[in-house]
């Protein structure tokens, strides 16, 4: 088929690994937007859902409002905040915050939802029994619950991880840069090769993050 | 920062956008519960086969959503079923998910009663393990529609035949003009829990015995 070798070509034609749209640039565009909101994202996520499974506290509100949350339209997200960014600054307000607070938006949800599950799931009794060994409650959550609920944390991580990869790309769509732009700049000019490897670029990367975290999840099991 | 006139003088617009939005997902929903359920069923007593048909499904549902627009435009160009396509797709993974659980859950002691009546396995099928499973497939429909109604927006990638409520959010953003873009944004949220509220209706009034939630884990983010 014609596309695939137009997609062969576009591969591996230097010009398309140097420069400022070359795919290094854009790939490090990508990461680093992820990177930054997954980050956020848990910064924010891990200690509220600490506290909530720990204490048991708001915990119905948070949880049924995070499943909510979690249902939320990433591009129609990124409408919604781009006029109040864009207000604030009409440069990176206009390109990069939107997308930007959208990922960390969408990330938040997954990982607090797990946080809190996992902290709030780990056996009653092994609480108490830190409890009667004189340990503190902060001594509790430290040495006793996070540990046990960890596997959970990383399960919440890893679908946070795989949204924010998802959005990022979207992203492209408002100018923030990333490998989505290979596939908008490949649709609107008809470029069919551009397009594909886009497509296996930005598929590519996010079957890598989701693998990444099956291997860290299947390490952390033995 | 509202530009009120332009809102009023689009209404027609809004109208029309919201029925495109509305009918693209309807035919994805549509679509991806027919042939979700013709798998699932296919998969049912095949362990092997159901493990790899639900981990291809989680694998599409992995990818994100523009990458899977643009990939069909070089085969079916800026089409219909361009469109449709990766919407079809992703609910693929909702819909099994939902579909087998509802069948796993049947009790053992129900299936053995059909059978100790002479029903044939279709029929045990169709007349004891799907009614069972209602009030989970039902819930999988509310997941698939609400999902999809937030990706109709992204199909907007496809020109302005496409998108529903998206083409406002790309239609605006090319004018740098925020009106639009929330005239787009705003609706799409509201139009994704407008169904929602109607299927919860529809859902009460099919299986009133059952719990309202769907159980945790099977709510999978919606994909983007």
């Amino acid at each position: 088929m014609n596309v695939i070798t137009d997609t062969l070509a576009w591969l591996t034609d230097a010009n398309h690994w140097t420069g400022p749209a070359g795919i290094p640039t854009r790939l490090a565009e990508h990461l680093a937007l992820s990177a930054v909101s997954i980050a956020v994202a848990i910064a924010l996520a891990i200690p509220i859902g600490i506290y909530i499974g720990h204490t048991g506290r708001y915990a119905r509100l948070v949880v049924n409002s995070a499943n909510l949350w979690r249902a939320l339209p990433s591009l129609a997200l990124i409408g919604i905040v781009l006029p109040f960014t864009s207000a604030i600054d009409p440069q990176l307000g206009f390109k990069v915050y939107p997308t930007l607070v959208a990922m960390v938006v969408l990330a938040v949800p997954p990982v607090l939802v797990n946080t809190q599950a996992g902290i709030a799931g780990v056996d009653r009794d092994l609480v108490e029994a830190a409890r009667a060994m004189g340990m503190r409650e902060r001594q509790v959550v430290r040495q006793v619950e996070l540990p046990l609920a960890l596997p959970a944390l990383v399960a919440g991580i890893r679908s946070g991880a795989v949204q924010v990869v998802a959005t990022a790309t979207l992203g492209a769509i408002f100018g923030s840069g990333g490998l989505g732009r290979y596939l908008v700049e490949g649709v609107a000019q008809r470029d069919d090769g551009m397009t594909w490897s886009g497509v296996v670029l930005v598929a590519a990367l996010a079957l890598s993050v989701e693998g990444g975290f099956v291997v860290l999840q299947r390490v952390m099991k033995k | 920062m509202i530009d009120w006139a332009w809102v009023g003088d689009h209404l027609d617009d809004l109208a029309w956008r919201i029925l495109q939005h509305f009918t693209l997902a309807a035919i994805a929903v549509g679509l991806g519960f027919a042939v979700s359920l013709a798998l699932s069923i296919w998969v049912l007593r095949r362990p092997r086969l159901r493990a790899a048909v639900v981990t291809a499904s989680g694998v599409l549902y992995t990818i994100p959503s523009l990458a899977l627009f643009a990939a069909l435009v070089p085969v079916t160009g800026l089409s219909l079923v361009t469109a449709e396509v990766p919407l079809v797709l992703y609910t693929l993974l909702i819909f099994m998910r939902n579909i087998l659980a509802g069948l796993d859950a049947v009790p053992p002691d129900v299936l053995e009663a059909a059978d100790a009546m002479g029903y044939s396995s279709g029929t045990r099928l169709a007349l004891v393990e799907l009614p069972l499973a209602l009030p989970l497939v039902i819930g999988g429909i509310r997941l698939a529609s609400v999902s999809t109604i937030g990706l109709v927006t992204v199909s907007g990638i496809l020109g302005d035949r496409f998108g529903g409520l998206g083409f406002f959010i790309f239609e605006g953003y090319r004018h740098t003009f925020m009106t639009e873009i929330l005239f787009g944004a705003l609706p799409s949220i509201a139009l994704a829990i407008a169904v929602d509220v109607a299927l919860v209706a529809v859902q009460r009034r099919l299986t009133p015995w059952a719990a309202q939630q769907v159980p945790e884990g099977m709510r999978p983010a919606a994909a983007s």
